[in-house]
């Protein structure tokens, strides 16, 4: 096998299959066969909670060869083939499971959004749905292991489905520590809805009684995230190394808390931004970290206007030449009044006009 | 459906341009708003089967007696993937599956030329300003003299020769495009404004050469000279071909071409959205065929519906091609259409009477005026 995938990563077979790539001709014969390419099945659906309107499921997945693994807090693009309309959707999920090696399954707990056509479609995927992978990414990880050794404690602050990062980081060291222990003082603050609505119910329960150094705090209902009671929980708090993921509320609140301490990493879930039909909100350059007001121009104009200079050609929606990626937000098609909301999409910025905030590839 | 005289006769007035466009906008959006599984499908499929004829193809190599059937499968896959899936995948028409198999932003296509240069040449220069002389390259590929506007000169004796080299080299040709080498001889183009396409072409040429004429070759080996026989043969196949569709939907009697003057309509000095679309129809030509033949020529058999609409997916063609020539006849304007002998008669006919200076000077707006194939 080995020498199988050596081989079709080998310089020879990239040339014999140039210009599109060994991976065309394999998925062909087998979706699960690649050289570079990631992709994967799922091979089991577990059903985490039935809250109404909004459940939860951990999906088991099965990654192609080609995966090089994750550290625990890291997370995964999914595209998904949508039956119907033959659009890949493309999202990106945080790893539930423990920090996993090259090829290894991995697990993505994911809640069904109202709005979210990827997210629903999971939670009730069948085993056997394919899955297209980027390799884990993100840098809200956790650099310490218990293979190297230390006492300093560690802090997860979560709210919601914010949950599966810690939960890998927690899953990783109790499954890497010595008999069992996490080998240094560990607390998981944890906010959720409600009883019913709590992810990993049964594990966090298992977790908290344990002799494993961790202490698990959850808070149900509208008891949202306070200053006053992490200081009780943990007095130290702004000097100890801090995870915190959640909605953009309760990360607010922890930022507040903190002041500017190094120790905390931030992780936010931003929920898709609706239009509002008029030209108000910001229009961020993510590659070169600019913001403007949005004039309500196409974003090729306002781009220009800013000092930049996209690649651009016929200027009318034809030619394709100034497609970028808009990772936030919505836009407007100038010629068609058709808006589209989709996180990660590419868009002709010619013909595209912001609405409300939005940030491109710029 | 009567004959069309000149088109000065029929210019539309800007009210009549308006409507016309946005007839076809309308058209346009209905098919947007029906974009689905079917697509999908289809150039699913014609990948597939592409890639199936293409390892036959490089397989049969193996058996000296079936290389005939060797080169026919693999000029077919080479031709399919040229035309119906890379021509339009770069055009962004499957853009919307977010695929990046099928991406223009990734897509890289089987041919000499890379598919960046390509999609400025062809995407922006030529289909923004499809026909306009001395702005659309692709009149002439800078070689030949294909329109009475462009003024004779002793060179054009050569025009069949050079349209012959273009046909057999023609992937060569089309990657060199770019490189406005008829600039460079003006002296409007600077050797320095290449450099940074030439690494690009000779990256894509080397990889090319070396898939097709050294290591597939090399690992049939004591066939070598066999296979690589047959590799160039497949890419003459494709050349000779790709050069008669493409050059059958813009120069036979009947397509026009247009001044920069005539294409400023707008009352900022612009082409209007309506007239835009009018110079698309008037500067393409289609081939009536089967629809096989449609496939192959990647749908560009029906080069209107391409130049009206280059972003929708091309299986969408036939569908509309009615319907765009019935909105067409109402407005007046000429759709140029024919079988493939005929325009190919007709291409043959022009390249060699525009080698000779013109017997008579043109009067404005009397070019073609004998149109006998508008029908």
């Amino acid at each position: 096998m080995t020498l199988v995938s050596q081989l079709a990563r080998s310089r020879a077979v990239a040339a014999l299959t140039s210009p599109h790539g060994v991976d065309h001709y394999l998925s062909r014969v087998n979706p699960m066969w690649a050289a570079h390419e990631v992709r994967g099945r799922v091979v089991a659906v577990h059903r985490e909670t039935d809250t109404p309107g909004a459940p939860v499921a951990t999906l088991t997945v099965q990654p192609t060869a080609t995966w090089r693994g994750h550290l625990a807090g890291q997370y995964v693009q999914v595209g998904l083939d949508l039956p119907g309309s033959a659009r890949r959707m493309t999202r990106c999920f945080s790893i539930s499971s423990a920090a996993s090696g090259a090829g290894e399954e991995f697990t993505l707990t994911v809640r069904a959004h109202a709005e979210g056509q990827v997210s629903k479609y999971l939670v009730d995927a069948e085993p056997g749905q394919l899955l297209h992978l980027s390799q884990a990414q993100g840098d809200f990880t956790l650099p310490v292991s218990p293979a190297t050794p230390g006492i300093d404690p560690l802090l997860f602050i979560t709210g919601g489905s914010g949950i599966t990062p810690a939960m890998s980081m927690v899953r990783t060291l109790l499954r890497d520590g010595y008999e069992g222990r996490a080998g240094r003082p560990v607390t998981f603050l944890h906010h959720a809805r409600s009883a019913e609505d709590q992810i990993f119910a049964e594990e966090l329960a298992d977790i908290a009684a344990a002799d494993n150094d961790v202490a698990v705090h959850l808070r149900h209902g509208d008891a949202v995230f306070n200053e006053l009671e992490l200081r009780r929980l943990v007095p130290g708090f702004r000097d100890t190394d801090t995870w915190a993921c959640g909605p953009a509320g309760m990360i607010e609140l922890v930022r507040a808390a903190y002041a500017d301490s190094p120790r905390l990493r931030l992780e936010l879930f931003k929920p898709p931004t609706t239009s509002s039909g008029a030209a108000e909100g910001d229009l961020t350059f993510a590659a070169t970290d600019r913001q403007v007001a949005n004039t309500g121009a196409s974003i090729l104009e306002q781009a220009e206007e800013a000092g930049l200079s996209p690649v651009f050609g016929c200027r009318m929606g034809i030619c394709f030449s100034c497609t970028t990626r808009k990772s936030e937000g919505t836009v407007r098609n100038v010629l068609s009044g058709a808006e589209s909301s989709l996180p990660d999409e590419d868009i002709q910025i010619c013909v595209s006009a912001p609405v409300g905030d939005c940030v491109v590839d710029l | 459906m009567t004959t069309p005289t000149t088109t000065q006769d029929q210019k539309l007035t800007p009210d009549q341009l308006e409507a016309f466009g946005a007839e076809m906008d309308a058209l346009r959006q209905r098919v947007l708003a029906d974009l689905g599984d079917a697509d999908a499908d289809y150039i699913r499929t014609v990948v597939k089967r592409q890639q199936q004829l293409e390892v036959l193809g490089r397989a049969l190599f193996y058996l000296p007696p079936a290389w005939p059937l060797a080169v026919a499968a693999l000029s077919l896959s080479k031709i399919l993937e040229n035309m119906e899936i890379g021509h339009n995948v770069m055009h962004g028409q499957y853009d919307w599956m977010g695929d990046p198999h099928l991406s223009s932003r990734v897509y890289e296509w089987d041919n000499v030329c890379p598919s960046e240069q390509w999609k400025y040449s062809h995407n922006y220069i030529h289909h923004t300003f499809t026909n306009i002389l001395g702005k659309d390259r692709d009149i002439g590929y800078g070689i030949l003299r294909m329109d009475e506007d462009q003024e004779w000169h002793p060179y054009y004796l050569g025009n069949p020769v050079y349209a012959f080299l273009l046909m057999v080299f023609f992937e060569w040709g089309v990657a060199m495009h770019d490189l406005e080498v008829e600039n460079i001889v003006r002296g409007t183009r600077k050797m320095e404004d290449n450099k940074a396409l030439h690494a690009g072409i000779m990256r894509k040429v080397r990889r090319q050469a070396l898939k097709d004429y050294v290591l597939f070759p090399a690992l049939t080996g004591p066939l070598f000279p066999l296979t690589l026989a047959g590799n160039a043969t497949a890419n003459l196949v494709r050349n000779v071909w790709a050069f008669n569709i493409i050059f059958c939907g813009h120069f036979p009697a009947g397509a026009e071409t247009f001044s920069e003057a005539e294409c400023a309509d707008g009352s900022d000095g612009k082409e209007t959205r309506g007239h835009w679309y009018y110079r698309q129809v008037l500067g393409s030509a289609n081939i009536s065929g089967g629809r096989l033949f449609h496939v192959l020529s990647g749908n560009l058999s029906h080069q209107i519906e391409h130049h009206l609409f280059p972003d929708l997916p091309a299986r969408r063609y036939p569908q509309i091609a009615g319907e765009v020539r019935e909105i067409c006849e109402r407005y007046g304007i000429a759709y140029t259409t024919g079988p493939l002998r005929r325009q190919l008669g007709s291409v043959a006919r022009k390249i060699c009477r525009l080698a000779l200076p013109d017997r008579t000077s043109p009067q404005p707006g009397e070019r073609d005026a004998v149109r006998p194939l508008a029908a």
